[in-house]
C-alpha cells in the first residue's frame, strides 16, 4: 500500500463556488456610481488588458506556446491579441537565451515601445544568462533594459508563467499615473542609456 | 574498379611525394596532412583529378593543439565525393604566430561562410578572402573564443561562487 496517495478526499465540484467576483478598489459606492481614484480605475483597466510582446527566442518561447494554448490559457487574463508590434503592445515578455549579437536588437525592441510598459524575463537565460555562462551570452537582460518581474525555470512551467503575469498584473493596478514622469524613473532609463 | 582509400592514397602520394603525410583512417574514413602552402594544390587535385572528384566540401573547421610548437592551429577540410559516397579529411597546420590561409572560396562557394566562421572563433587569416570578417560573434570582439587559452565563463561575472565550481 502505498503511503501517499494522490487525491484521497477529491472535492465535488459546485458552480455556486466556482464563480468568482474581482475585488473592487477602495472608494465610495452609490446608486449608480462608484467614486474612486483615477489610478485605481486606470489600474484596473490596464492590468485587465495587457496585450504582451512575446520575444520568444529558445526554449521558454515553447512554454509560452504552451501558457497562450486551450490549456493554460493565458487569455483568461486579458491578453488575447499578443502582438509583434512594439508600438501597440504593453508588455515585453523576453523568453529564452539572448546572446550578445542580439541585445542591441532588444534594446531597439524596447525603446520603440510606448509608455506605460512593462518588462518580465521569462526562464533562467534571460534573467541571468541560465546555464550558459558563455563568451557570447547576455548574462541577463537586466544589463540592458529594465525588468519588472523575473520568472525562474528552465524552462518554467506554464503556471510559473502565469504567475509571473499576475504579479506583473499587480504591479500595473498599483502603479502611481505620475510614476514614469518622476525623476526616479528617469534616473532608471538614464542609468541603462534610454533617453 | 570502385574508388577506395588506398586508391586516394597512391593518387596522392604519386602526386605529391611526401608532402602529403600521415595518413590514417579512422571508422573508416582516410585523412591526410601537408603542409599549408599547398593546400590549394591539394584541394584542386582532389577537385579535378579523373578518378578522384572529391567536389563536396562539408566543413571547414580548426583545431588548437597548444602543445604543439610551430603547429598549434590545424585547419581541417572535409570533403565528399558524391558519386562513390568516400568522405576524405584533409588537414594543414599553421603556426600561431603567422596564421594565413589560402583561401579555398575560388573553388568552393561554401568555404566562404565556413572560413569565416574559422576566423571568428580561431584568428586564422585566410589569404584572399572577399569578406573576412565575424560572423557569428558581436563584431568588436577582440579576441578569438575557441583558443584554448581563452575561457569559455563570461568574465564580467562577480557573483559566481568559486566554492561550488571547484575553484574555492
Amino acid at each position: 500500500m502505498r503511503p501517499v496517495r494522490f487525491n484521497i478526499h477529491p472535492k465535488e465540484a459546485d458552480i455556486t463556488e466556482a464563480i468568482g467576483m474581482g475585488k473592487a478598489p477602495d472608494g465610495v459606492p452609490g446608486d449608480g456610481f462608484f467614486a474612486t481614484q483615477l489610478s485605481s480605475v486606470v489600474g484596473l483597466a490596464r492590468k485587465n488588458s495587457l496585450w504582451p510582446l512575446p520575444f520568444a527566442t529558445s526554449c521558454c518561447g515553447i512554454e509560452f506556446m504552451a501558457t497562450m494554448a486551450s490549456h493554460y490559457d493565458l487569455s483568461r487574463f486579458g491578453s488575447e491579441r499578443v502582438g509583434f508590434s512594439p508600438r501597440q503592445c504593453d508588455l515585453l515578455m523576453v523568453m529564452g537565451t539572448i546572446a550578445k549579437k542580439m541585445a542591441p536588437v532588444l534594446r531597439q525592441v524596447y525603446i520603440q515601445m510606448a509608455e506605460p510598459r512593462w518588462v518580465i524575463a521569462v526562464g533562467a537565460c534571460a534573467s541571468s544568462g541560465g546555464i550558459f555562462d558563455t563568451y557570447s551570452v547576455l548574462q541577463g537582460i537586466d544589463q540592458v533594459i529594465p525588468v519588472d518581474v523575473y520568472v525562474p525555470g528552465c524552462p518554467p512551467r506554464p503556471e510559473a508563467i502565469i504567475d509571473g503575469f499576475m504579479k506583473i498584473q499587480d504591479l500595473v493596478g498599483q502603479e502611481s499615473i505620475r510614476r514614469r514622469n518622476s525623476e526616479q524613473y528617469k534616473a532608471l532609463l538614464n542609468s541603462y542609456g534610454i533617453q | 574498379m570502385s574508388l577506395n582509400n588506398e586508391m586516394i592514397q597512391e593518387k596522392l602520394v604519386a602526386k605529391f611525394g611526401d608532402q602529403a603525410s600521415q595518413f590514417a583512417t579512422s571508422y573508416g574514413m582516410l585523412s591526410f596532412e601537408s603542409p599549408k602552402e599547398i593546400n590549394l594544390k591539394v584541394l584542386q587535385f582532389l577537385y579535378d583529378e579523373p578518378g578522384l572528384g572529391f567536389t563536396f566540401l562539408t566543413d571547414i573547421c580548426a583545431v588548437n593543439y597548444p602543445d604543439q610548437k610551430g603547429a598549434e592551429l590545424v585547419v581541417v577540410y572535409h570533403l565528399h565525393n558524391l558519386k562513390e559516397n568516400i568522405r576524405l579529411r584533409y588537414s594543414v597546420s599553421t603556426p600561431l604566430e603567422n596564421t594565413d590561409v589560402y583561401t579555398a572560396t575560388k573553388l568552393f562557394e561554401s568555404a566562404n561562410w565556413m572560413e569565416r566562421e574559422t576566423y571568428d572563433f580561431f584568428g586564422i587569416n585566410f589569404v584572399g578572402h572577399p569578406n573576412l570578417k565575424r560572423i557569428l560573434n558581436v563584431d568588436e570582439m577582440d579576441y578569438f573564443p575557441l583558443r584554448k587559452e581563452f575561457p569559455l565563463e563570461d568574465q564580467t561575472r562577480i557573483d559566481k561562487d568559486d566554492e561550488m565550481f571547484g575553484r574555492g
